[in-house]
């Protein structure tokens, strides 16, 4: 596209409008522009380019920073990491979804933009607990009674060090685990059940953000809570119960926040 | 001489525009914003001088990198709305022009325009933030500035001047 006899070449051309060409440079490049009309054309659109995306995005930065992004509230929202379950559950936001797959969560309307975190993993976690949870003979790939391996297994396929929570205390004995594709590689499934045959599942994987507030989805037979804490995003689904999935959640929650019991 | 904390906060609005250019989505954006002050006071430990400023644009470029991997498994969710949307007329068309021909580019091509001409970021602060040679940058610049014209001539028939 540049005249090959011309001492100017396109780099120069991209460095002119950039900026980025010495003072001498410039004025010979400038000059060069005036008796070459078509590139001079190229040139101004590169411009006019620049001005378009300045004039739609310039403004942001003049924009009052909200008050979640200023910084004091970030340091406090950090330290308070081993964020406690009642301030949690509390701001746990509620979405609701269809039952049908991920279909379902494109009707979400006007805030469905594009899938967030919890999307992906929510609904990864939701087939994989409506796949293994009717399941009789083969819910898990490791019986709950070797624990100990189980834990070692897959946290050497998560990368991470993974706790699988006790919660007897709650009623629940752990059915046992498997390792399930997940949204960001391998991830955990764990499954619980009550006397009563009611199951619980816990899916976790690594996530992309470090932490994130609880979240709380459900549909008329099934519920899911979900976090991120410490990069590992925690899906816990069950029954369409809130009540009672909140406290199974408060149960798992409190074993397995890093945050907490690095505070000891 | 500003502390880290206030070269960080002073960078703030700064990192809202260009994570809104890279996400065109302000909630997302925002979110991202957040994601990457978070990365960065706790890492402060690891920031030895430089930059603050291309080090906060290097965690946001490489949040938004993972946001995508993730989002790329589930193709069927992009919000693909926004770009089927008719045509507006008036004021707001230029806009959505840009920001269309924007979401055509390849990911590295337009963090590397934006970084050049929104954030304003040398060609040098550029390499760093994408940990690539300078002339890796150049080519990205030219490609974006190719690629974008192609959709705004090509595109937008009706724009086009009339001689």
């Amino acid at each position: 596209m540049i005249d090959r006899d011309s001492p100017v070449t396109e780099d120069e051309l991209h460095a002119y409008i950039d900026g980025e060409l010495p003072g001498d440079r410039m004025e010979a490049v400038a000059s060069w522009l005036a008796a070459h009309p078509e590139q001079a054309a190229l040139v101004a659109s590169w411009r006019a380019q620049a001005e378009s995306i300045r004039a739609r995005y310039g403004a942001t930065a003049e924009e009052p920073v909200p008050e979640r992004l200023k910084l004091d509230q970030v340091l406090k929202q950090d330290r308070a990491n081993g964020r406690s379950w009642a301030a949690m559950a509390a701001a746990a936001a509620v979405v609701a979804f269809i039952v049908g797959g991920t279909a379902g969560w494109m009707a979400r309307g006007a805030s469905a933009a594009a899938p967030t975190g919890f999307d992906v993993f929510a609904s990864e976690a939701l087939d994989a607990y409506k796949l293994y949870v009717v399941e009789v003979r083969h819910p898990v790939e490791v019986p709950g009674n070797e624990r100990t391996h189980m834990t070692q297994w897959l946290s050497k396929r998560l990368g991470e060090d993974l706790r699988i929570p006790d919660l007897q205390s709650i009623g629940l004995k752990l059915v046992g685990g498997r390792l399930l594709p997940g949204p960001t590689g391998a991830a955990a499934f764990y499954m619980y059940e009550s006397p009563s045959g009611e199951r619980f599942t816990i899916y976790c994987a690594k996530a992309g953000e470090p932490q994130t507030a609880l979240r709380y989805a459900s549909d008329e037979q099934f519920a899911a809570f979900y976090w991120v804490d410490d990069k590992i995003a925690y899906v816990v689904s069950g029954p369409a119960d809130r009540q009672r999935l909140e406290n199974v959640t408060k149960a798992i929650y409190e074993q397995v926040d890093k945050g907490a019991s690095k505070k000891l | 001489m500003a502390t880290f904390h206030q070269s960080v906060e002073a960078t703030i609005p700064a990192l809202r525009r260009y994570a809104r250019a890279l996400t065109r989505d302000s909630d997302i954006a925002d979110d991202l914003v957040q994601d990457t002050l978070v990365r960065a006071l706790r890492s402060e430990h690891l920031f030895h001088g430089g930059d603050v400023r291309s080090w906060l644009y290097t965690i946001l470029t490489n949040l938004n990198r993972n946001r995508l991997r993730s989002l790329a498994r589930r193709p069927t969710l992009s919000p693909i709305e926004d770009n089927d949307a008719p045509d507006l007329a008036g004021p707001e068309a230029g806009g959505r022009d840009i920001e269309r021909a924007l979401a055509t580019l390849v990911e590295d091509q337009r963090n590397a325009l934006l970084l050049v001409v929104l954030e304003g970021l040398s060609y040098r602060e550029v390499a760093e933030v994408q940990g690539v040679p300078i002339g890796t940058v150049m080519s990205r610049l030219a490609r974006a500035r190719v690629q974008i014209k192609n959709y705004l001539d090509g595109g937008r028939p009706a724009l086009r001047r009339v001689k």
